[in-house]
């Protein structure tokens, strides 16, 4: 922290540039409380000073839709994932069919390099 | 002293809708003007009577300045609040405190769109929320249909009570002129329906339709001199808690549990004494969720409330009498229909009048499950 706002970069930016080296992070109060995502400049309501910190990667999905595509293309999966710290956050799950997955089921993050900069993906726990 | 509202201070005097379903050949700006002289027409005033004027047009950001050059008027106030489909609704408290406390004499609300003779596609300029955008999903349907597998999965909602809520949307709407789905709908055929985004089938989804409406307000004493049946606001609130839904503490639960509450407590009713509902149905899901949320059932049991054509013609609740969205209109921002439905029904003019409907509730919904607002109309007697 310097001191002087204006030669920091956004939280926005802390959190992408985090991504592109393969981290996935988090914030929470300074000396604890929940944790939350998108990133902040300041907690939501209490306006608390924050704090990065890499999330688990751990994850539980909360809810799922297959989106259809005109054949041949298959259908992908959106998904909200609910991280192991607290946060939810929206993403596409990788290495599942439609019997395959079901809400409530383990995830884990997994971030790869993508054309368009870093993805982060979410496939089932334990083939990390 | 928050939430004080001037009940049944002010009313609507006049409404139309114009060039629902097709309307080719027509610019947005174009419609909503044509809505507004129609609904002058139906108060028995001119242009020049017009002093406020509220609007939102999906493809003119400034679209209160554009409206009145188009009009020729110079209002005391502009206002293009944008909250999706819900605007017309914060369009219209404000314009309720306003006239009551006289800095306006006479208000606009005007919405129109050729979201489908304009090439079909939606044709919103909104966009997931740029932390949902890194998984891109299809804009709003993703988010709507993530409510709907969470709710199936909390609460054991079936794709037949998704179903239920098509079929008694296209009912009313095979009674009604004005609508443009209006071939026959089972519930096998929803059943059967191409799917979209699981769970929901191109069934559950909202019409893409062209269409336009205006409502004409003023305080109560005036509207008692215009031709109609001068219908009194008891009520308007407009909640936000997210803009995404993804940020939702419960994805089951809308803003529409908070504006619903508080719109019913400035008009001093419970959903017990509500004749009859126009809940803004983008997809099936909504009207149960919002059925839920506004205290007509439980949580949880919004699908078995609407088995048995229960909110269809000859149910026991009447919802969506025009056919709603989906199967009346949707030209992108639905919420204006919903209450010119409900000021229909007041008057006894609608196309399926519900017998002696004395209190109507219209609902409106914008973004992504996101924007809730709540309005409460009644007949001149229940002020």
């Amino acid at each position: 922290m310097s001191g002087d706002g204006m030669s920091e970069v956004g939280p926005a930016q802390v959190w992408q540039a985090a991504l592109a080296e393969g981290r996935l992070l988090l914030q929470r109060p300074v000396g604890g409380g929940k944790a939350l995502f998108p990133p902040r400049d300041a907690a939501p309501g209490s306006g608390a000073a924050l704090e990065w910190f890499a999330a688990s990667g751990r994850a539980v999905l909360y809810s799922l839709t297959w989106v259809q595509q005109r054949p041949p293309a298959a259908a992908y999966a959106i998904a909200l994932v609910e991280l192991a710290e607290g946060p939810r956050l929206m993403a596409r799950l990788d290495g599942l069919d439609g019997a395959g997955a079901h809400i409530g089921m383990a995830l884990a993050a997994r971030i790869t390099p993508g054309a368009d900069g870093p993805a982060l993906t979410f496939i089932p726990a334990g083939e990390a | 002293m928050a939430d004080r509202f001037p009940r049944g201070r002010v009313a609507i005097r006049g409404l139309a809708t114009y060039g629902l379903g097709e309307c080719p050949g027509h610019t947005p700006i174009e419609m909503a003007a044509r809505a507004i002289r129609l609904a002058l027409a139906d108060a028995g005033l001119g242009v020049a009577a017009i002093d406020g004027l509220f609007v939102c047009l999906a493809d003119d950001l400034f679209a209160g300045l554009s409206l009145a050059q188009y009009l020729g008027l110079h209002p005391r106030f502009t206002d293009n609040n944008r909250t999706g489909g819900a605007s017309f609704f914060s369009h219209l408290a404000t314009a309720c405190l306003m006239l009551e406390a006289g800095y306006l004499d006479c208000a606009v609300i005007a919405y129109g769109s050729n979201q489908r003779s304009g090439g079909g596609k939606l044709s919103t300029p909104a966009r997931p929320d740029s932390w949902d955008a890194l998984a891109a999903p299809p804009y709003p349907l993703a988010y709507y249909a993530l409510a709907a597998a969470r709710h199936a999965h909390q609460y054991g909602t079936t794709r037949a009570q998704l179903a239920e809520v098509a079929v008694a949307a296209r009912g009313w709407a095979m009674g009604n002129p004005e609508a443009f789905a209006r071939t026959p709908l089972a519930i096998a055929d929803c059943l059967a329906a191409r799917m979209v985004a699981t769970p929901l089938c191109v069934r559950d989804c909202c019409l893409v339709t062209d269409g336009a409406a205006a409502l004409v307000l003023t305080r109560m004493a005036e509207a008692r001199d215009g031709p109609a049946l001068p219908v009194p606001v008891l009520g308007v609130a407009a909640a936000t808690w997210y803009n995404s839904l993804s940020q939702a503490e419960d994805i089951t639960t809308t803003a529409a549990a908070e504006s619903g509450a508080r719109a019913m407590a400035m008009a001093g009713v419970s959903p017990a004494q509500i004749d009859v509902l126009q809940l803004y149905d983008a997809f099936t899901i909504n009207t149960i969720l919002f059925l839920e949320d506004l205290g007509f059932c439980a949580k949880g049991e919004g699908g078995a409330f609407v088995e048995g054509g229960r909110i269809g013609p000859g149910g026991s609740l009447p919802v969506n009498t025009n056919g709603g969205g989906l199967s009346c209109c949707h030209p992108g921002m639905y919420g204006l229909f919903t209450m010119v439905e409900a000021a229909r029904q007041i008057r006894g003019s609608a196309a399926t009048p519900v017998p002696g409907a004395r209190i109507a509730l219209a609902h409106g919904n914008g973004g992504t499950l996101s924007a809730q607002a709540t309005a409460l109309f009644g007949h001149p007697d229940t002020v």
